[in-house]
């Protein structure tokens, strides 16, 4: 500051003050690395709530473990030491493996609450006529084969209000046993049910759990061995939304950093090749590094966090933005000298570039994925970043001295090279005339319909799930009736009037069954209604010998029964603690949602067995009933639909971008025929890595999309400066290294085995040469 | 024990490749006890019969009684199905347990019902020869002759003996013809089975 003030201080001190800023804000920066990034940021109620499913609902907790190898013996000792072990964890709300552990709980539970719980209690029910009725039903049971089940608890529970209750919480089928264990059919793998404290949306903490899962598995085993002194040969597999994510995070963790290197390494090599020179090197990833620091930084103070995936798709971006700092070296040929005249000849083309670029990626901002806006946002604040430093700070920032390895012989190569592409313009016409009629053959199957496409995902950890699922016989729930409110109570109430509709619907066999949070908790005002139904104990004594009068049983047996009964009319009422140590406090966790001050509750239906559930009717019984707050749910129809809609949105934001660059282009030419100058050979590489997607039997998904934005922006600057009177040998070869920069880059993620960045990356690398190739074969002939 | 599981296995073995053998041969030739009478049963094709059961349940001022059908195929299929008073019926297969009742269904698994097992395993045991199951929880005495016997079923175990007092099985050669369930606290159930087919 001091002294003799240099041209360019003023830049290179604002350059690193900005810098500073960017890496204040990158360190206070919290990454995700979970899948909301491609969950829609304003969704409607039912996507909400399947985003709240994805997210945090119950089957986002819940870990389905496998043990699987020796025998059966053995697989069940190591069920049941795991389980031992994993119980008093606190992480842990339940871990089930088919111990009767329980059952008692369970049975004391329904059996000492039953006059609360169950749905048949009602003042009918305790006339002389209607114990009477229950009573005789008793009896009948009693001489029944399920006889033995209820001769204990006859007296108590004369009118069968405990068969009702198993009755109406019977009906899942559990997994089969084996060796007192959960197993699947085949008994080859026993089975674990790990339900998390944790939400799934806290992949930490999930992360967590599976590591706590694995160190009991580790532990039983050990023991075993100890104790029979041999090595085991067993394994422990887990599943489930929440293992998803933990694995998808590693991968991502994983490859974004490796891909990150090895993009570096590569790009790294190449331009020392090129320019025998390491200041050269280094300064030219200046403008990168900037770029990537002002992408994440923009990203963090606009979304309040940067999605891991956004960082991989940075890794691709560094091969684009190093090209300018390849044209400024290359172009301006030998030192600072000449650089003014680079800013004179070139800038203009190459701001022009950058702003194509911008123009493209500006539409993803409106994206109504944060995923997708992340992407664009982090696209733009990096590239005019990297731009504007290689234009304003790189030059002051060269030594003197400063000179890279003379290209130009390589430069001239190429310019004799071009000479004669226009040679090509027949064959590359054919080529583009079939991919055409590629596309064109294709038309109907070219992009992929699945949201699963998207998802990180390996294949074989699909078909380890499904293979888990089905062997806990875990029924998919497809349809189901969400009902929401503000308290507790309120939903309670909702869901119990929404039961007698769908109760309605099983009696017409329109469902197989449905499950409701009300079932293990009544609302307050159903036990408080079933309570004032039973009649006091002198009342009661009455109606009971008139009832049995011409039954087979004295009445004074049935004294606990009055007993009982009493106790009932005064019993607290029943609260979620209540279910505490029961396995159906898992199920009211699952089923009773709170979020804040929003109350939810969910009812899944069950199909009859393969049948479809006929969603129309269900769905005009709940709206002809006018129960508000109460929606009818179609997971499957919601997860397609907020895909095609994800899908739809992106193509129009992806055609606005086009639209933008064209008024751009327009704009700055004022002419239809430069225009299509530069845009000939961009639609014809779109057109053409479109083709050899679709050969290749590749569903585009919308990563394609944004790649094939790219391929449009990076292109547009070899376009350009094709479309320029003179194209000097030195451009081209700035061209064709800003080119193998870029092509490596995104080479690099068409290795990654995260679907989308593969995507990325199998659209653009081929994308951008072959919008080379065009914009060479396609310009106007040099110097003919 | 061992000895004896393996000459079972043996005779099982042995019984069941020659199949063309009268096989009332091969008990007069050995001496009859509880594993040639298994053995016997478990040569037993699926059967079908019906059965008149009566309840004494102490609760009760008179018997409740009950009939209708058995079915069972070895070694673990076995109905229980009622005609009368009222239809019902309970199918375990396997370790499943399923009563039906008027339009309700009941699913059990017989493991996670104790008291269940024991009874529909005693039963199921014995209609399959099944000796080394039945052992596991009764000690089993056997009077009589191999054309007329009886057999004795008391639980070891005390959880069990807290319910169940024994259970008598008497046959006529390869046949159940009835199962008398003594409960602890003094109610008892005594059913009658007539085989309903002669085939063999």
């Amino acid at each position: 500051m001091i002294g003799i003030r240099q041209p360019g201080t003023t830049a290179i001190a604002l350059w690193l003050s900005f810098i500073l800023i960017c890496s204040v804000i990158i360190s206070r920066t919290s990454f995700s690395t979970d899948l909301s990034a491609f969950l829609p940021k304003t969704p409607t109620a039912a996507q909400q709530l399947l985003m709240d499913q994805i997210k945090d609902g119950l089957a986002s907790r819940l870990i389905l473990v496998g043990i699987e190898g020796e025998n059966a013996a053995t697989r069940a000792q190591l069920s049941k030491l795991t389980a031992q072990r994993l119980r008093p964890d606190t992480a842990f709300v339940s871990v089930n493996n088919g111990e009767p552990i329980y059952t008692e709980n369970d049975q004391a539970f329904l059996f000492n609450n039953r006059y609360l719980l169950s749905p048949a209690v009602n003042a009918e029910r305790f006339s002389v006529n209607g114990l009477h009725h229950a009573i005789n039903e008793s009896i009948e049971l009693l001489a029944s084969p399920a006889g033995m089940l209820i001769k204990s608890i006859l007296t108590r529970d004369p009118t069968g209000e405990m068969i009702q209750l198993l009755d109406e919480f019977n009906n899942d089928r559990q997994p089969e046993l084996a060796e007192g264990v959960w197993a699947s059919k085949d008994e080859q793998r026993m089975l674990m049910l790990i339900q998390t404290k944790a939400l799934g949306s806290d992949t930490s903490a999930q992360q967590q759990a599976m590591l706590s899962i694995q160190s009991a598995f580790d532990a039983a085993t050990q023991d075993i061995q100890k104790s029979t002194n041999s090595t085991l040969n067993t394994q422990l597999v887990m599943t489930g939304p929440s293992v998803f994510s933990v694995n998808a995070r590693n991968t991502i963790q994983k490859q974004v950093f490796r891909l990150s290197i090895i993009s570096i390494l590569a790009i790294a090599t190449l331009l020392l090749l090129v320019y025998r020179s390491f200041s050269a090197l280094l300064l030219g990833f200046l403008p990168v590094l900037s770029g990537a620091l002002a992408g994440v930084a923009a990203v963090s103070l606009t979304f309040g966090m940067v999605h891991g995936i956004t960082l991989g798709f940075g890794t691709a971006l560094i091969g684009e933005a190093v090209d300018y700092s390849i044209y400024l070296f290359v172009q301006s040929e030998s030192g600072k000298a000449n650089y003014q005249s680079w800013v004179k000849r070139f800038w203009p083309t190459i701001r022009l570039g950058v702003l194509t670029s911008v123009c493209g990626f500006a539409s993803l901002l409106f994206s109504g994925f944060p995923g997708l806006a992340q992407l664009g946002l982090y696209a733009i604040s990096g590239l005019i970043t990297a731009a504007i430093i290689t234009r304003f700070v790189l030059p002051h920032l060269l030594p003197s001295t400063f000179r890279i390895h003379d290209i130009s012989a390589i430069g001239q190569l190429l310019a004799n090279k071009v000479k004669l592409a226009h040679q090509l313009r027949w064959p590359a016409i054919v080529l583009l005339a079939i991919a055409c009629t590629i596309v064109f053959n294709h038309r109907t199957d070219l992009w992929s319909n699945k949201i699963s496409s998207l998802s990180p995902v390996s294949q074989a950890e699909i078909a380890l799930d499904t293979r888990l699922r089905a062997d806990v016989a875990a029924p998919d729930v497809r349809y189901m009736v969400v009902v929401s409110g503000d308290s507790r109570e309120s939903v309670l109430q909702s869901s119990e009037q929404a039961s007698l509709i769908l109760n309605a619907q099983i009696a017409e066999g329109a469902i197989a069954s449905f499950e409701s949070p009300s079932r293990y908790l009544p609302s307050d005002a159903t036990q408080l209604a079933r309570q004032a139904s039973l009649p006091p104990p002198t009342e009661l004594t009455i109606r009971l010998a008139q009832a049995v009068n011409d039954l087979p049983i004295q009445a004074q047996r049935l004294s606990p029964f009055i007993d009982d009964l009493t106790t009932a009319r005064k019993q607290p009422l029943l609260q979620a603690d209540s279910l505490k140590n029961t396995s159906m406090a898992m199920a009211l966790d699952a089923l009773l949602l709170q979020q804040t001050d929003k109350w939810s509750a969910l009812l899944p239906l069950t199909a009859h067995k393969d049948t479809e559930i006929d969603a129309a009717k269900i769905r005009n019984a709940l709206v002809s009933s006018n129960l508000t707050n109460v929606v009818f749910v179609d997971m499957k129809a919601e997860s397609d639909h907020l895909y095609s809609g994800y899908m739809q949105e992106a193509i129009t934001l992806s055609l606005m971008g086009l639209l933008a660059i064209i008024v751009l282009l327009l704009f700055v030419f004022k002419s239809f025929t430069q225009l299509l100058r530069v845009i000939t050979p961009l639609a014809a590489a779109v057109i053409t890595v479109t083709a050899g997607l679709a050969y290749l039997g590749q569903p585009l998904i919308i990563l394609h999309l944004v790649g094939m934005l790219l391929v449009v922006a990076v292109g547009s600057n070899y376009a350009l400066f094709f479309n320029q009177s003179n194209t000097s040998p030195l451009t081209l070869a700035s061209m064709l290294f800003a080119n193998l920069t870029t092509v490596i880059g995104f080479g690099i993620l068409s290795f990654s085995n995260i679907s989308i960045l593969q995507a990325l990356g199998v659209t653009v690398a081929p994308g951008v040469i072959l919008a080379l190739f065009f914009s060479v074969v396609f310009a106007k002939r040099l110097n003919a | 024990m061992f000895l004896a599981n393996v000459i079972f296995n043996r005779l099982f073995i042995v019984g069941g490749l020659a199949l063309t053998l009268p096989f009332s041969s091969v008990c007069q030739a050995a001496d009859w006890n509880v594993e040639i009478l298994m053995q016997t049963l478990a040569q037993a094709k699926p059967s079908h019969a019906t059965f008149i059961e009566k309840k004494h349940i102490s609760l009760l001022d008179q018997p409740v009684e009950s009939s209708g059908e058995l079915f069972f195929t070895a070694p673990n299929y076995l109905e229980k199905r009622t005609l009368k008073p009222k239809p019902e019926s309970l199918i375990v297969e396997g370790d499943r347990l399923l009563i039906e009742r008027g339009s309700k269904t009941y699913y059990f698994q017989v493991q996670s019902h104790p008291e269940l097992a024991v009874f529909i395993n005693s039963i199921r045991n014995t209609l399959a020869g099944d000796l080394v199951s039945l052992e596991r929880n009764f000690t089993l005495h056997l009077n009589g002759t191999a054309e007329k016997w009886m057999l004795q079923l008391s639980p070891t175990s005390e959880k069990i003996k807290a319910q169940l007092q024994h259970i008598r099985i008497a046959g006529l050669s390869n046949q159940v013809r009835s199962i008398e369930v003594s409960q602890t606290d003094g109610d008892y159930s005594y059913m009658t089975i007539t085989p309903s087919d002669t085939r063999k």
